[in-house]
């Protein structure tokens, strides 16, 4: 197969390293033999992930068939580089929807395994793996082994959140969500601060299927944490009205529009970002009566502007994404917002949610609790020291960051974060003693090594 | 649109292309090519994704004892066929082949001899029934010959002449047959390749294809300004094209 070196980033354009990347068009050439190998599938983890420097990338975009759809009981089963938008595609048309969904569905079913990803319904139907009812893992030396939540457990735990390392997710099965319509409906209730965004989100009577919140990160002092909590659930085919209820699981395509070239890197600076969020503020707070709005909107806002990163400049962007346990979450959540309000450092997109108990993978992100997540311009050094300050706050309270966004964390902070480490570097030597699957996240915070 | 399309050589990603964009407008497809697994696959895919018949089977362009049975197997499963796209080929390697007559063989069989073999066949069929459509990919390096893979060039060359007598004989018979000239196409064969610009998608390209199909086109390039860029690659006098290095 014909390889290419190329430098390559994740989505947030922070770090770009080179790579020797290969693609395979067919499911049969998933596995090739090379010294260090990694999967990636549409890159949209933000750091390092899905970058091997100096080693192998598996680009899995090619290897993207549908190979079963039970259109009566929502399974479906598709190689692992269909994109969530070809799923969408298929499966709304005909009363189906996922379980769970990331903000983006420019995203592969592997790439959604390997993260373990959460939707807005974390807090009631868990992350991705919950959804999966069994994966074909390809691993070292090219063999193939059926695994799920009965079969192959280990492996399966060791897979679903394991960041692409334990081998090359081949093969997903998933099980879907029955809709009616392809229609939300929603609800926005603004909130003057961090204390009132939190008791909006507990609010049980407002107990929406997806719930979200976003926050004006750089609102200060008594309104500090200000922002906007967005619920929704999926409506019946009769709260619809007019053409729509004819044809409830139709939607009209949305025309994306494209960023052509990385923007200067001014462009988000404190006050352009401040002038964005008041008005945000005051437009999405006041919608507080229940709105019909299609999936695509309602799910997946950023994807009408593609290459939305570009908006950074050169030098990219981190997301910051951390998740701090019930008890003393408002406490750790508001020093963190603190921080960042003393640093004086830029901060776009404020994402709050609830979360659910923890997830199926030895390495999955979610537990009970808080998580916040943050994109930040990358400054150099000081957004490097202002995340590793972070790190303290969210490490007293127990809570961890989000490998799948990652690109600074360090080796001793990860071992605190994640209890069943040891357990997974375990399953992992296992099946690849030789370590071949490898990346530069895992490298950087010698995850395969003890303590 | 209750015809079946053949077609040969059926995992390439242009020819996935084009069986996307054919399955799309409801046609039924028969998908041949050596990878069963694969087309298995493939077949699974189009199905689930576009809701219409498609079968597959094993099918060895090299073996041309073998392609009369074939033909026949696929008639019988989908009936009589509303046309054919003939995808296979074999770019190779020119410093191989200068140095190995076998390697020169494989290019020269694959791109010419063995497509020849079965659209023979595929031919007289349509011929016969008197209407339809053969589609065959050539190349942009069939134009010229240049040094760095003129024996390609020289067996896609081959195919495309072949093509157009064959244009010239099914015509009356209200059979058309297109051309197709890919320039650079975002395959596997082009993939890492250094030098490449303008790049297609092969979907694009495959729903060219399906167009320049209904349209009656004889001949396509794709993507479409590589028509302008042979032209001015074939008006170089030779006097001064030998003398370049392409
Ligand atoms: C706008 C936006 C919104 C987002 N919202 C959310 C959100 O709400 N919740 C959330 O959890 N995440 C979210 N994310 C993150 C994103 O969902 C994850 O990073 C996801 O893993 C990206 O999938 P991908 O196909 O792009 O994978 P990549 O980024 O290419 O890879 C991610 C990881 O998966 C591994 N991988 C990919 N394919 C395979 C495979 N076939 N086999 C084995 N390993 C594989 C890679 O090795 C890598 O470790 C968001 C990202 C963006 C850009």
């Amino acid at each position: 197969m014909n390889t290419l070196p190329k430098d390559i980033s994740g989505w947030g354009r922070y770090p770009v390293q080179r790579c020797e990347l290969v693609r395979p068009e067919r499911h049969a050439e998933l596995w090739s033999e090379a010294p260090s190998l990694l999967a990636r599938g549409q890159g949209r983890s933000y750091g390092d992930a899905a970058l091997n420097a100096g080693g192998r990338v598996v680009l899995t975009e090619r290897v993207n068939r549908f190979l079963a759809f039970d259109r009566d009981k929502g399974i479906v089963r598709a190689e692992a580089g269909v994109t969530l938008a070809e799923l969408l595609a298929l499966t709304v048309p005909r009363g189906w929807f996922p379980l769970v969904t990331p903000g983006t569905r420019h995203v592969s079913l592997g790439g959604c395994v390997a993260a373990d990803v959460h939707g807005k319904n974390h807090h009631h139907d868990g992350a991705f793996g919950t959804s999966v009812r069994e994966l074909e893992l390809i691993t070292a030396g090219g063999r193939r082994l059926r695994c799920s939540a009965q079969e192959n457990v280990e492996a399966f735990r060791a897979t679903v959140g394991g960041m692409g390392l334990s081998g090359i997710i081949g093969e997903v099965e998933l099980q879907l969500r029955p809709i009616e319509s392809a229609y939300i409906r929603a609800r926005h209730q603004g909130a003057a601060n961090l204390e009132q965004l939190f008791a909006l989100l507990q609010d049980s009577d407002h107990d929406a299927r997806y719930s979200v919140a976003w926050v004006d990160l750089m609102s200060r002092g008594a309104a500090l944490g200000r922002g906007v909590v967005m619920n929704g659930d999926h409506a019946a085919a009769d709260e619809l009205s007019g053409g729509r209820r004819l044809t409830p699981l139709r939607l009209v395509p949305h025309k994306a529009h494209n960023i052509p070239f990385a923007m200067p890197g001014w462009l988000l600076n404190r006050f352009s970002i401040r002038a964005f969020n008041s008005r945000y503020f005051r437009r999405e707070g006041g919608r507080d009566a229940p709105f019909l709005v299609d999936y695509d909107t309602f799910f997946y806002p950023l994807d009408t502007l593609d290459n939305w990163n570009r908006l950074y400049g050169r030098r990219g962007f981190v997301q910051y994404q951390c998740v701090v346990p019930t008890a003393t979450a408002l406490a750790a959540l508001q020093q963190l917002l603190q921080r960042l309000a003393t640093s004086g450092h830029p901060a776009f997109l404020g994402v709050l949610k609830r979360m659910g108990a923890q997830g199926t993978g030895y390495l999955s992100f979610p537990m009970a609790g808080y998580t916040l997540a943050m994109d930040l311009p990358m400054q150099g050094a000081t957004t490097l020291a202002l995340l590793d300050s972070f790190d303290e706050v969210v490490l007293q309270h127990g809570g961890r960051v989000y490998l799948a966004k990652d690109a600074r964390l360090a080796p001793a902070s990860l071992r605190a974060m994640y209890p069943q480490l040891a357990e997974w570097q375990r399953v992992r030597r296992e099946l690849d003693p030789q370590g071949v699957f490898s990346s530069s996240l895992s490298r950087r915070l010698r995850m395969e090594e003890e303590a | 649109m209750s015809g079946a399309i053949l077609i040969l050589g059926a995992t390439s990603a242009i020819a996935r292309g084009a069986a996307a964009a054919w399955a799309q407008r409801g046609y039924r497809l028969y998908l041949a090519g050596r990878d069963v697994e694969s087309l298995r696959r493939d077949a699974a895919d189009l199905t689930i994704r576009y809701g219409v018949a498609v079968h597959f089977g094993a099918f060895d362009a090299a073996a041309h004892d073998s392609h009369a049975a074939f033909l026949q197997r696929v008639t019988e499963e989908m009936g009589e066929l509303e046309g054919v796209l003939l995808a296979f080929g074999y770019l190779g390697s020119q410093a191989r082949a200068a140095a190995d007559f076998r390697e020169t063989l494989i290019i020269i069989n694959r791109n010419f001899v063995d497509a020849v073999s079965i659209l023979n066949l595929c031919a007289d069929q349509l011929e016969q029934r008197g209407r339809g459509f053969i589609a065959g990919i050539a190349s942009v390096a069939g134009d010229r010959g240049r040094q760095s893979n003129y024996t390609y060039g020289a067996a896609k060359g081959a195919f495309a002449l072949y093509l157009q007598g064959l244009r010239n004989r099914l015509f009356p018979a209200g059979v058309r047959v297109l051309t197709i000239k890919p320039g650079f196409v975002d395959t596997a064969m082009t993939f890492g390749m250094p030098g490449l610009f303008l790049v297609a998608a092969p979907q694009d390209v495959g729903a060219r294809i399906v167009t320049a199909v209904e349209r009656g086109r004889d001949v396509i390039y794709v993507p479409w300004f590589w028509r302008y860029i042979m032209l001015i690659i074939t008006c170089i006098p030779e006097r001064l094209f030998k003398r370049l290095k392409l």
